[in-house]
């Protein structure tokens, strides 16, 4: 709202494109004494111009907090008061960034909503007076700009010059602001622009109040069929655009900074921060800088991972050697990297020729030629021990010593993988989630003997690849797999109990997971399933009980290996987008049917006996010490496994909703059903003592 | 790009004729903006009579030697040359050639021709232009391209060829004809047309017609913009010149001086390369036509062809599209003295280099030439007379302000020291590629003969000639693309002698 209102005083450029570039050194200006005294806006005069810089102290991006807001009102009360300034630009001194935005931490130390209130209305005021300036503003702008910087857009980047581009770029878009508002203030630039047809038309439109009506209403339907009314802000601020057109600016204005500070307060938000600050931890590799940066990579299997594996690590420049036991797997996974890139193409996000060269960094071939320069070796083979032991024997004849071997698996224990190795401490699982490019997701798992070293060369590799990460001990399961495990376990058994696949499906997508959990079963492969399944229910015993492997069993004998077979609970047609039941799974629901507990079978019970086993596990892994930090284990289940963003990761979850609910809950379900729901001793703890929290913040 | 060339139009005496022609043809512009910049070639020239300056020959190397050059009249695109074909253009250049030098058909070894918009009828256009010359049809001949430095990669060709003992007389040109360009048929169509080919029987023909739809009609245009980048020539010129912090006056001056200098060599008589040239069922042609000194006051109302409206890029400081061809004879020294010739220049040294095709795409000139002086062991000071290609006023001054800077010769040139700038006095003072024009394949020439011919007249004794080009086929790497080329032509005391 603030956003859009600014727009007709701020007059905008437009332009080409720009660059961002990490780790440039912003330059310091020398203007009047006025620029000394402040840390976070400046201005100097040029002519009869005023140049405003923002340039936050200690920080790549610029962010409207209090300090910036207050001297930026201050620099704009003298440029309106002084009578040597005729137009002013507001210009970034960072390299590809404007404002970003509002200051989260700033937002996360209010304490009340009405706190929060004064900031929102402080900011309007602002922009207000900006609106209603009587000399011109230009905002220059290259690079990012949201929220309440959400304005005006400008672009040129320039090459190399006389200076380093980033450098020149923000000089350039300066001298071109500057000319721009003298033309302002001579008269000699309109500042009005043309409408064109269409936005006429819409105009006119919206000045119907039925039309108004009706689109009021569809929007809505649209925004919550989305957020399936998990996610309480776009619902908001439909209805303060709502206010601001119907009832006036002012009433808008009003309603606008009442909702931002309702929202800010809400669980949402404070769970949708601690995502934020938790990716940025694993966007940071805390174990330092590898000894050997890994600049040639080697990745064994090109089944659907180790080419998705391929493909984030090409486009990132690293020298890729995919290599498959056959020709027609092979041809298969470098198909698959092609495809992957030329989708961007078609989307515009790369040219063919950016494409052509990132190709041109994977070489595929069918032995172990130039492995004895390989800096790293994935494997991304079958999910069987004996093959990864054969094929860790075979690499680790041909590599060179510094060479790191990771292992993509989902389950099996690196440990046992790293057994056959001459060399335990280069061995790391790297565990990667489908579909890689997508996926933000890597779960990197240590044994006790792999080196620190190994461990900061994988994160480095990961983090290279564009990947959130988070570092676990190893086990069976590691982390993600094992909290998935128990949760698909409960899945079964609610389907032997008799829910309709249908049914659960939006009773765990209604929660806010992403994807149904009957279809999460077919997604992930319903032989891998069992296969986790029967491994983790060896290591894990009772726990990992619920429903009957059974079901798994006989749908792997059918062929209904879910999605990749066509044929799981669903079925799978090329181009159809409704998919139907597969009546297939019928007769085999009915032979393992088993009667449903009423008391724990409503539609409440059925959503929280699969979060709470899911949370459980997780709980106990950071009992375990299988995860190192509260917060990487909500950023594993989000990121990795999808659980509900809006809930903040299970231990911002049990931080929200209250460790004793939860304790109450599985206690209940234990009742029915025994050891499965016995809350771990950690959980336990936090329920006794209501202080204890997994965040602090 | 339309723009560009409607503004070049505006500015022409005979405007409306042209101006419809002109801007219907949008993808010419566009793909003589791409070649313009990018390559750079240079030369030295070493005078006979004057300082006593040490000679460049090599060793263990011949001798390799311009014996004379010529070229048809440069026109804007679309006027006389608009009904011929780029062969036409060649062939009259060939003519000119022999009619020039008197050279006997049957001593040229081989021939060489530079061009970068080809003709498809004619895709080894140096043959064709031989044979409809009147060479010997025993005399090979093949056609290079190479973008903008089309021409200087043919003499090269030739240098190398002469130098390494396999022939001892080349003849190198280049061609470019932007009055005419190949528009193709949509793949879709071609994919058709090729498949009805093959059909053997009507089902089979029926059944590949019936999947014709209506869009397979739209024509596919030559690029408009550099293959690996997907940026027009003018664009990346723009934004070469704000990287520069070269302003809008500054490049209208430069573009101004060189139609002034044109105009002047025009008239007194200088450009003595320049061959008359009688076209099919039209008048004789004789001069370059696209020399029109302006007013800083006029160029300053164009507007920004390129980047809008803050652009600095017009059609004003642009080199403009024009027909063209250019040829010269090159020779075995000994051959040549043999022959009786009184050669204008040796051929020296020269220095190809590349860059990122998307930010240094126009400094070709800047990174060549402290190369080129290094290798021949000689510092700006010793060079006479500059000959360089300007395919923008802004890459023209961006490159004099790389070469100026010991910031961007350590950052970017891994260099301790900048290499300095060209003085005025000797740097393209018979005007350029602004205001002679630049048909593509043919500018090589054209410099080279500048070159020799200001020594000549000047009394120099070395010139350096340089050209930037657009990327395209020397990207072997990845990474570069825009390269660039020179070297050295020099006139030695000794031929002076022996010939006088």
């Amino acid at each position: 709202m603030v956003a859009s209102r600014a727009i007709g005083s701020l007059s905008r450029f437009t332009g080409s494109r720009t660059l961002r570039c990490p780790g440039y050194i912003c330059r310091t200006f020398t203007g009047s004494s006025a620029l000394l005294t402040r840390t976070h806006v400046n201005y100097g005069v040029k002519g009869d111009v005023a140049v405003v810089r923002i340039n936050s102290p200690n920080s790549k991006v610029n962010t409207l907090n209090k300090e910036l807001q207050s001297e930026f009102t201050e620099v704009m009360n003298e440029i309106w008061a002084s009578d040597q300034i005729r137009s002013a630009i507001l210009i970034s001194s960072k390299p590809g960034c404007f404002i970003a935005g509002a200051d989260i931490n700033m937002l996360a130390a209010c304490k009340t909503h009405q706190e929060l209130m004064q900031i929102s209305q402080e900011g309007q005021r602002l922009f207000e007076k900006l609106e209603k300036s009587t000399k011109p503003i230009v905002a220059a702008i290259s690079g990012s700009c949201l929220g309440g910087g959400l304005e005006s857009v400008v672009f040129i980047f320039t090459g190399p010059g006389l200076k380093p581009p980033e450098e020149r770029t923000i000089e350039y878009l300066e001298e071109v602001a500057v000319t721009f508002a003298k033309g302002l203030a001579d008269k000699k630039i309109s500042p009005k622009r043309d409408k064109g047809l269409v936005e006429k038309l819409t105009s006119y439109a919206m000045g119907i109040p039925f039309v108004r009506q009706q689109i009021y209403k569809k929007v809505e339907e649209k925004v919550r069929k989305q957020t399936k009314g998990l996610y309480p802000a776009p619902l908001k601020i439909i209805d303060v655009v709502k206010t601001g057109i119907e009832q006036g600016s002012d009433a808008g204005y009003l309603a606008e900074s009442q909702k931002f500070g309702e929202l800010a307060m809400t669980k949402e938000s404070k769970a949708l921060i601690g995502l934020y600050h938790g990716q940025v931890l694993c966007k940071k590799n805390k174990f330092g800088a590898p000894q050997k940066e890994v600049k040639h990579l080697a990745i064994l299997g090109a089944g659907l991972m180790g080419a998705g594996i391929a493909q984030v690590s090409v486009d990132k420049g690293l020298k890729t050697i995919l290599k498959d036991a056959t020709l027609a797997g092979l041809g298969r996974g470098q198909q698959q990297v092609f495809k992957g890139l030329n989708d961007k193409v078609k989307k515009k996000a790369l040219t063919s020729f950016e494409r052509d060269s990132i190709f041109s960094n994977l070489t595929g071939q069918l032995d172990y030629q130039g492995f004895e320069k390989a800096d790293m070796v994935i494997e991304a083979v079958f999910e069987d021990l004996s093959l990864k032991h054969r094929v860790l024997k075979e690499v680790e004849a041909v590599i060179p010593d510094h060479c790191v071997f990771a292992s993509n698996t989902s389950a099996l224990p690196i440990n046992e993988i790293a057994a056959v190795s001459k060399r335990p401490e280069k061995v790391i699982g790297m565990h990667y989630f489908s579909p890689v490019d997508k996926m933000q997701l890597l779960e990197i798992i240590t044994t006790e003997k792999t080196s620190k070293d190994t461990t900061a060369s994988a994160v480095a590799v990961g983090l290279k690849q564009g990947k959130v990460i988070i570092v676990v001990k190893d086990g069976p399961g590691f982390y993600t797999t094992r909290c998935l495990a128990p949760m698909m376990s409960e899945v079964i058994r609610i389907l032997q109990e008799g829910v309709d696949p249908k049914k659960l499906d939006s009773l765990t997508t209604s929660f806010g997971f992403p994807v149904g959990a009957t279809t999460l079963v077919d997604e992930v492969g319903v032989d891998v399933a069992k296969h986790v399944a029967e491994d983790l229910g060896k290591a894990f015993g009772e726990r990992f009980e619920g429903g009957s492997l059974e079901l798994l069993r006989q749908m792997v004998s059918k062929g209904f290996l879910g999605r990749k077979s066509g044929k799981g609970f669903y079925i799978y047609q090329e181009g159809m987008k409704s998919k139907n039941l597969n009546s297939d799974m019928d007769s085999i629901l009915a032979s393992l049917k088993i009667p449903p507990k009423p008391d724990v079978s409503s539609d409440e019970d059925i959503q929280y006996r699969l979060v709470t086993r899911f949370v459980n596990e997780a709980v106990m892994c950071l009992q375990e010490g299988v995860l190192a930090t509260a917060a990487e284990g909500d950023i594993g289940a989000v990121f990795g496994l999808g659980f509900p963003p809006c809930l903040g990761g299970p231990f911002r979850f049990v931080d929200l909703y209250g460790a004793q609910k939860i304790v109450d809950r599985l206690r209940k379900y234990e009742a029915a059903y025994g050891k499965q729901f016995t809350p771990c001793q950690l959980l336990v703890d936090h329920a006794n003592s209501p202080n204890k929290k997994f965040y602090y913040q | 790009m339309t723009s560009i060339l409607t503004y070049t139009f505006k500015n022409l005496p005979s405007t409306s004729k042209w101006a419809l022609r002109f801007s219907v043809r949008p993808l010419s512009c566009s793909s003589q903006l791409r070649a313009a910049p990018g390559i750079f070639f240079e030369l030295y020239l070493k005078a006979a009579q004057t300082k006593s300056k040490k000679t460049l020959a090599k060793p263990h190397v011949r001798n390799v030697v311009v014996v004379d050059g010529v070229r048809i009249p440069f026109l804007l695109s679309g006027t006389s040359y608009k009904d011929l074909m780029p062969h036409d253009l060649a062939r009259a250049a060939l003519s000119g050639l022999l009619h020039r030098t008197s050279v006997p058909k049957d001593v040229v070894d081989y021939i060489i021709f530079g061009t970068v918009i080809q003709e498809v009828k004619t895709s080894n256009v140096a043959r064709e232009a031989a044979l409809g010359a009147g060479f010997s049809d025993k005399t090979p001949a093949h056609t290079v391209t190479m973008a903008c430095i089309s021409a200087n990669q043919a003499m090269t060709t030739g240098v190398g060829l002469i130098a390494s003992g396999q022939y001892d007389v080349v003849v190198a040109g280049g061609v470019e004809l932007m009055s005419d360009v190949p528009i193709r048929h949509s793949r879709k169509m071609r994919k058709m047309m090729l498949d009805l080919n093959k059909a053997k029987t009507l089902g089979q023909r029926l059944s590949l017609i019936s999947k014709f739809r209506l869009n397979f009609l739209s024509p596919e245009l030559p690029a408009v913009a550099e293959f690996s980048t997907n940026e027009t020539m003018g664009h990346s010129a723009d934004r070469l010149a704000a990287a520069f912090a070269i302003s809008r006056p500054e490049q209208d001056e430069y573009a101004l001086r060189s139609h002034s200098l044109a105009k002047k060599a025009q008239d007194e008589g200088l450009l003595s390369d320049v061959i008359p040239f009688k076209v099919p069922g039209k008048d004789t042609v004789t001069k370059d036509n696209g020399i029109r000194p302006s007013s800083l006051e006029q160029m300053a109302k164009l507007k920004p062809a390129f980047i809008k409206p803050y652009g600095t890029v017009t059609a004003a400081n642009s080199s403009f599209l024009t027909d063209g061809a250019s040829a010269v004879l090159i020779m075995a020294e000994e051959k040549a003295l043999a022959m009786g010739y009184k050669p204008k220049a040796y051929l020296r040294d020269f220095v190809y280099v590349s860059q990122d095709p998307k930010d240094q795409l126009l400094l070709g000139p800047a990174y060549a030439t402290p190369k080129i002086l290094e290798k021949a062991g000689l510092t700006m000071n010793d060079v006479d007379a500059f000959e360089f290609h300007e395919a923008f006023s802004g890459q023209i001054l961006a490159n004099f302000k790389a070469m100026d800077s010991d910031w961007f010769a350590q950052n970017y040139m891994g260099r301790k020291v900048k290499v300095g700038l060209p003085p005025l006095e000797k740097f393209n003072t018979w005007g350029g590629s602004l205001s002679l024009g630049h048909p593509f394949g043919a500018t090589g020439c054209r410099l080279v003969m500048a070159a020799a011919n200001r020594l000549r007249k000047e009394g120099g004794q070395y010139a350096l000639v340089a050209a930037c080009a657009a990327g395209g086929q020397v990207c072997h790497s990845r990474s570069t693309g825009a390269s660039g080329k020179s070297f050295s032509l020099k006139q030695s005391k000794l031929i002076q002698e022996c010939l006088i």
